[in-house]
């Protein structure tokens, strides 16, 4: 379990980290975290021939709160979101999502860029990414450009970052006024992947009725989804146990899980209904309270 | 004078192995040392039609590599418990067997450029069809994996004990199921990892690793590397990262890298990675049991029958069958039944070869036999804690033999169930549970009684064998479970230890200081303990090592004695010099005095001293120095009679377990709620130790029953060759445990001290999966496999829902 061989180049700056993009080509990788890749180095499953370390770079270390988004750089650790009161303020369910990433050790190192270009269809953060449709800053040598997370998430591991960029920011909607929200996962130990997780947010109108509604489930596809036949059915309506009932009920139509050890498709399809049903329940109490 | 035994003194090894300071195989780096990577099979069975390794050798930094080829010419094949044609090298000579089966080793400079070099060599293979199921494969037509041995049967014995037939003709009600176990292992923190040299002058291999014994496996080693027995040295440093019984199936490795050693000429460090340990070394074996129990009315059992297959994967590795055989003298628990049936199968599949694992034969034993006590209280409508009362042996029979042989020293039953029951609050649980049950909640109590025997006696796996086989003159019997331990006084008068016991991280070190402190009325920190092993230096036998949870049993008892042994000598030198009867002398605070004249005395120091440095003032005819050995043994560690009765282990412990669950059933994630565990493990010597036991056996017990499986694929594909697959329970996992001790001395050992390594992991699985099944009673379904994950648990819920609406269906 040792990776091959590879040649290691520091990064101070991105400039300088799109510059060693640039030299080799599609050859290179860059290390941030390293929490999933190096593994997969160890097992030999990715053979990148050059490390670009961006760890070093410290302008994309941030976490700040501009025009009602709140902009986070790619190298912030996810220690850092977890632990910030900005993030709680602004973006509360991104902060309860993150505890929900491996273990403190692993979001010790492991970046917020990281996890996101990764793209592993059960990780937390792209399943807020989708739910709160975070926005991406891409950027390449000399050009920028921004994506939404349903041109950023394009398959299985598969991102729209190309050979030669790096992402160098997302940036999150704040939560709007009276909101609510929910963040449930299923896995079979703490801090596992997730057989589902599930992701709302509700807001509501002065009268109380549900105003706008974001459902979003992870593990239960290639990628994660929005549940947009979830969210048609809480639009409106009064929060009442049978209407949390039926928008959940609308899930199992909308995912496409796989089986394995974890769960077969069909325990996943029912869960991924059972965890939205309780993330809507904890968002609609949130929105009652408020 | 301050006592030490039963104290929870701290652990003297944390310091260093908390800091980093511990000294483990990989610290140790030899002058010219070379790496080993193995190259495996992805098939689960193919024939190796050939095996191309010159490209391999062109790779930078290649110094060789050693090919199946190799290993036929340079080694035999090992020594098996059951002889027969079966032919097993250490890595696959013509044809691979299971996935993750060695096919070549490349030796390298480092680690990096051994596995950068597997790639290159090429290997022709031709598939064969694979079996994984051991009730396929004991089919007429299933793949055979042994040309030779022609059938995947390795062993079958169709043992009864009593009157099993008369039993099951009186019986009022006979109750039965079939039960799977899973293959299951044990992960120790650091795995296989091997160091090996050949030095050609006087043909002497030696071999460094973390190898836990039992040291029977230096003869196997001897035999397969062709080499005199004073030849081939076993060295072990001080530190193992853990073992659980898995590091006693490392021999096969361990010659690998001893013939790579001797093929390429420099020493070879095989340090095995985590993927390879999962894939590839050892495990605990799968079993399907169909099992009976007869019983009259009022819940006594009269007797059990069973068809036990055994799957030990693709070979039958020394000392399997012993998953089977080790349980044999505990084979009916803790119950008074005198009958059984017990038609016992061992089974090579394509799957990864298996061994000893913590709890090793009574982890599947106890699964089986206390879920179908549960099924016979259900039918009874008895309350399980009754039937188990009602069948336990008393205290006032034991020393008690049991059918099988086993003769169980001491220990009070009933008392431990009773303050399971009581810690419990075992009448309110059952409250609880009804007021649950009537809100539709899945609250469910599981109970496990069970007899924790420690100290193998190596004659059990001659129980493989008919009585015939055993009776005839070509046959070698063996018997025995000895230890031995070294005690002596040096010039300068101090205690130092010699302990072959390879600890794996149990404290051995702590304890010996805390028995020899008592002994020579001394402190603890005045002792000193050499552990570590070296076959050219120590005394030792085939049973040393640490294994079958020993140590508290024969180990500390060897120690005990040695220094008694020691101490005689220390009391006859002080006799002479104060001119006294020994029996007019004792020991207090350190010194030798007279009773009745304590101005009269000799500390122990200077006694030994004397020994040393003026040796013409001893005793006449006394030998000078101060040194003791003990080899201690059980008079009763003998032979299978010609019933095929043996006392298959020294000593038993006894274990009281209950849990209280609950089951989400919507998820079917279980949470435990409550978990009380009995030990009646003798004296304890140190509490702080037993309690670090019985946790770290509960969590092993835990993988079992929710979390960890070795699986495949019905083609006989591997799929937990990691931790994200292969699941081990964390801390946050597991619950906080209500502990009790019954303490009853062991009249067998020194100390009356006894077993409790394994402890729970034999209670744990069966305990909860009763109480899931309890949970899911009102449902009306069989809890008849593990682990038990939450989607499985789901799909027993989905089932019955199921049944009863098509139950519902009919009635309409």
């Amino acid at each position: 379990m040792k990776p091959p061989v590879f040649k290691y180049r520091r990064a101070g700056t991105v400039e300088e980290a799109l510059s060693a993009l640039a030299e080799y080509g599609g050859e290179a990788k860059i290390l941030a975290g390293g929490q999933s890749l190096v593994p997969m180095m160890n097992f030999r499953l990715v053979r990148p021939a050059v490390l670009v370390d961006i760890n070093p770079v410290q302008e994309l270390d941030y976490i700040r709160v501009e025009d009602g988004w709140l902009r986070v750089g790619a190298r912030t650790r996810q220690r850092s979101l977890e632990k910030s009161a900005e993030v709680r303020q602004s973006c509360p369910l991104l902060a309860e999502a993150v505890k929900w990433i491996g273990h403190p050790q692993i979001r010790n190192r492991g970046t917020v860029g990281g996890s996101l270009v990764h793209g592993d269809p059960s990780a937390e953060l792209i399943l807020v990414a989708m739910l709160l449709d975070a926005q991406f800053i891409i950027q390449g040598k000399g050009k920028s450009r921004t994506a939404g997370p349903g041109d950023f998430f394009k398959d299985f591991l598969t991102t729209a970052v190309n050979e030669d960029e790096i992402l160098a920011e997302v940036s999150y909607p704040m939560a709007p006024p009276r909101s609510g929200y929910g963040f449930r996962e299923l896995c079979i130990r703490h801090g596992d992947f997730a057989i589902v997780a599930a992701a709302v947010q509700l807001t509501v109108d002065e009268r109380g009725r549900c105003s706008e509604a974001w459902v979003a489930v992870a593990g239960a596809g290639p990628k994660p989804l929005r549940i947009r036949g979830a969210e048609e059915a809480l639009v409106g309506s009064d929060g009442s146990s049978r209407v949390l009932d039926a928008a959940a009920a609308r899930v199992p139509e909308e995912v496409d899980p796989i089986s394995d050890l974890k769960g077969s498709e069909a325990y996943r399809r029912e869960m991924a209904r059972v965890f939205v049903r309780r993330a809507l329940e904890d968002a609609w109490s949130m929105v009652k309270e408020r | 004078m301050e006592r030490w035994v039963g104290k929870s003194v701290r652990r003297v090894e944390d310091k260093r192995l908390l800091t980093g300071k511990g000294q483990f195989v990989d610290d140790i780096k030899l002058s010219g040392m070379h790496h080993a990577a193995v190259l495996r099979s992805p098939y689960p069975h193919a024939i190796i039609k050939s095996v191309d390794t010159s490209e391999a050798l062109k790779m930078p930094g290649v110094r060789a590599v050693l090919t199946g080829e190799d290993v036929a010419r340079m080694s035999s094949p090992f020594l098996q418990a059951v002889e027969g044609p079966l032919e097993y090298y250490c890595i696959a000579v013509d044809r691979v067997r299971y996935v993750g089966e060695g096919v070549a080793v490349v030796v390298a400079e480092d680690r990096y450029l051994a596995e950068d070099a597997l790639p290159a060599i090429r290997v022709d293979y031709e598939a064969l069809p694979a079996v994984v199921d051991v009730e396929e494969a004991m089919q007429e037509g299933a793949p055979i994996l042994h040309p030779k041995v022609g059938t995947n049967i390795i062993n079958h014995r169709d043992l009864r004990y009593g009157d099993p037939d008369a039993a099951f003709a009186q019986a009022d009600v006979i109750v039965g199921a079939k039960f799977f176990f899973p293959k299951y292992s044990s992960t120790p923190m650091e795995n296989f990892a091997v160091i090996a040299e050949y030095e050609p002058i006087e043909d002497i291999i030696t071999i460094r690793s973390n190898f836990q014994g039992p040291f029977t496996m230096h003869p196997v080693s001897v035999a397969a590397l062709r080499i005199a027995e004073n030849r081939l040295r076993f060295i072990v440093p001080p530190d193992i990262g853990g073992a659980f019984g898995i590091k006693s199936s490392m021999f096969p490795q361990m010659v690998m890298t001893a013939l790579a050693a001797k093929k390429t000429g420099v020493p070879v460090k095989y340090l095995e990675d985590r993927a390879e340990h999962l894939m590839s070394s050892s495990s605990g074996t799968d079993r399907v049991t169909y099992i009976e129990v007869a019983a009259k009315k009022d819940g006594t059992i009269l007797g059990i029958r069973k068809k036990v297959m055994d799957n030990v994967g693709a070979y039958l590795r020394s000392p399997e069958p012993a998953c089977m055989y080790r349980s044999t003298g505990n084979q009916l628990g803790a119950y008074t039944t005198k009958n059984l049936a017990w038609d016992a199968y061992v089974v090579m599949t394509n799957k990864c070869p298996t061994g000893p694992n913590r709890g090793y034969g009574c982890q599947q034993l106890y699964f089986e036999m206390e879920r179908v006590v549960d099924l016979l209280a259900d039918r009874l409508k008895m309350d399980p804690a009754e039937i188990r009362r009602k069948n336990l042996i008393p205290k006032d029979q034991i020393p008690y033999t049991t059918p099988t042989g086993g003769i169980y020293d001491a220990g009070d039953y009933l008392a431990c169930l009773d303050m399971a029951l009581e810690k419990a609050d075992y009448q309110k649980l059952r409250q609880e549970q009804e007021k649950a049950r009537k809100e539709g909640r899945l609250f469910g109590i599981g109970l496990a009684t069970v007899v924790d025997p420690s100290v193998t006696n190596i004659a059990y796996i001659t129980v493989a064998y008919t009585p015939e086989m055993r009776a005839s003159e070509a046959f070698n019997p063996k018997s025995g479970s000895g230890e031995t331990a070294v005690v002596k006084m040096d010039p300068l008068g101090q205690v130092s230890v010699i302990i072959n016991t390879v600890p794996e991280g149990q404290g051995h070190e702590t304890v010996v200081k805390q028995i020899v402190a008592d002994e020579l009325s001394i402190s603890p920190d005045d002792v000193r303990v050499v552990s570590g092993m070296d076959t050219f230096t120590r005394f030792w036998s085939v049973t040393t090592g640490t294994y079958s949870s020993r140590f508290a049993s024969v180990g500390a008892s060897a120690v005990a004695m040695a220094t008694r042994t020691m101490k005689e000598k220390l009391f006859k030198i002080a006799a002479h010099r104060l001119e006294a009867r020994v029996d007019d002398l004792e020991l207090v605070n350190g010194a030798v005095q007279v009773k009745g004249a304590p101005e009269r005395k000799l500390s122990i120091r200077r006694i030994a001293g004397l020994a040393h440095w003026n040796q013409g003032a001893l005793p006449p005819g006394m030998e000078p120095g101060i040194h003791a050995s003990y080899t201690y043994n059980f008079p009763c560690s003998t032979s299978p009679d010609a019933d095929d009765r043996v006392d298959s282990s020294a000593t038993y412990s006894f274990i009281a377990d209950l849990a209280c669950v609950e089951i989400d059933p919507e998820t079917g994630q279980v949470e435990i709620k409550k978990y009380v565990t009995v030990h009646d493990c003798g004296k304890v010597i140190n509490p702080k130790i037993v309690e670090g036991q019985i946790y770290g056996s509960f969590v092993h017990g835990l993988g079992g029953a929710f979390y960890e499986e070795m699986a495949y694929d019905e083609s006989g594909q591997y799929l937990t060759g990691s931790f994200v697959n292969y699941m081990c329970p964390t801390a946050v996992e597991s619950p906080e445990l209500d502990i009790g001790h019954v303490e009853t001395p062991s009249p067998l050992t020194v100390l009356g001290s006894k077993g409790c390594g394994e402890s729970c992991t034999m209670s744990v699985p069966a305990c909860l999966a009763n109480a899931v099944a309890d949970a899911l009673k009102p449902l009306e379904v069989t809890v008849d496999r593990l682990p038990l994950r939450p989607g499985d648990i789901w799909q027993l819920i989905q089932s019955a829902r199921q049944n009863q609406a098509s139950k519902g269906e009919s009635r309409k």
